[in-house]
């Protein structure tokens, strides 16, 4: 994996929309890795509080993000006033499978 | 503004030198129920840049071998708790997050729904649509005249009505289910044949509801069920009478509902700042 990438996993916890199935899978393989990882509950409950963290993670020069719709996870940082870096890496989860989301977050 | 400013205790799932790593699926666990349950949680093993860490506090757990260390920060500005778990279950590990956390509040899953409208900027033509049609104020004028969602908090859980009136399909909602409005990439052929016109002045003049029922009617979009001025009626409808219905809505939130002479305020309103932020331009 690049030393440089930074991975971010995001629950969606207040909501549900994410495939529970899929994100489980997600975070468990991120487990059975041994990089570092960052997770956040919902991504949209930070976005809503403006939550300075997100101005933390949009930093991030090598960023993959696992969440939702790239359209939207990109219209919530920049709604909060962090807007993503256009190298972003946004992985859907809400349409791709576990297997596809985490071989792009860990990849080389 | 948003009033449910709780931000959660950062918690580090710290497997680093000094400590033993706990087995994937008991740190799969932890996690799981930690994030469940509203905090944010990092784990600090090989590779990947962290997170710059914010002003918060930190809760370091670690299998320290029995005693967690005590740890500072060197700028003195955030406060650093440590915890050992070894051999604690995951339940009892998020318990001892929960013990640590205390009487501080934090925003819950489950309690509350982040439901709000999302501007898509490399869509929207600040044509000012959503601010006239939304009756809750959700959007707003910033100083350099360009829309934007100023009260989330106003927003009605569910409701994702402005988004199926907007002609350029850029408001999405992230919690909804179905595409265009959840995020999902628009077709742009079918979105160019089918923008949705919405006289918003016809709309919200005299029975609002008729009216826009009336031209729904006439209009039927072949480009998306999902969006539509008659599902935006009926929604906007089902959020006041639901409000009207829920009964322990205070007197006072009853009486603050839009009547036919506020929406025609509003919309006269809408129309002006409208108006002079698109002059303005």
């Amino acid at each position: 994996m690049s030393s440089s990438a930074t991975i971010l996993y995001c629950r969606c916890a207040y909501a549900q929309v994410v495939p529970s199935g899929v994100k489980n899978e997600v975070l468990g393989k991120l487990c059975e890795s041994a990089a570092s990882f960052e997770t956040v509950a919902d991504l949209c409950e930070m976005a809503a509080h403006r939550d300075p963290r997100l101005q933390a993670i949009a930093s991030c020069a090598n960023l993959r993000i696992a969440a939702c719709y790239p359209r939207a996870v990109r219209g919530l940082f920049q709604q909060a006033g962090s807007p993503l870096p256009e190298n972003a890496e946004i992985l859907n989860m809400r349409t791709q499978t576990a297997t596809e989301v985490t071989e792009a977050l860990l990849k080389s | 503004m948003i009033t449910h400013t709780h931000r959660p205790l950062r918690v580090i799932l710290y497997e680093g030198t000094g400590s033993i790593a706990l087995p994937a699926e008991a740190r799969a666990k932890v996690m799981m129920a930690l994030l469940d349950k509203g905090y944010t949680v990092t784990r600090s093993g090989q590779g990947a840049s962290p997170v710059p860490h914010d002003d918060r506090s930190l809760l370091v757990l670690g299998a320290f071998e029995g005693k967690a260390p005590a740890l500072e920060d060197v700028t003195g500005q955030i406060m650093i708790d440590t915890r050992d778990i070894t051999d604690l279950e995951p339940d009892a590990i998020v318990s001892l997050v929960e013990k640590t956390r205390g009487d501080k509040p934090m925003n819950e899953p489950g309690k509350w729904k982040p439901w709000f409208p999302v501007i898509d900027y490399t869509r929207c033509t600040n044509c000012m649509q959503c601010l006239s049609f939304c009756l809750f104020d959700v959007y707003g004028v910033s100083e350099d005249n360009k829309i934007q969602v100023q009260n989330n908090d106003n927003c009605k859980t569910n409701c994702p009505a402005c988004s199926r009136v907007c002609p350029e399909v850029a408001i999405m909602f992230p919690k909804y289910q179905g595409g265009p409005i959840n995020g999902d990439e628009v077709n742009e052929n079918e979105a160019k044949r089918e923008k949705i016109k919405v006289d918003i002045s016809s709309l919200l003049g005299g029975d609002i509801y008729s009216t826009l029922k009336d031209r729904s009617t006439a209009f039927k979009s072949r480009f998306s069920k999902e969006r539509s001025a008659d599902k935006a009626l009926d929604e906007r409808k089902k959020c006041l009478t639901k409000l009207v219905g829920d009964g322990f809505i205070p007197a006072d939130v009853l009486a603050s509902l839009p009547s036919t002479d506020e929406i025609l305020k509003k919309a006269e309103a809408a129309k002006a700042k409208a108006a002079a932020a698109l002059a303005a331009q």
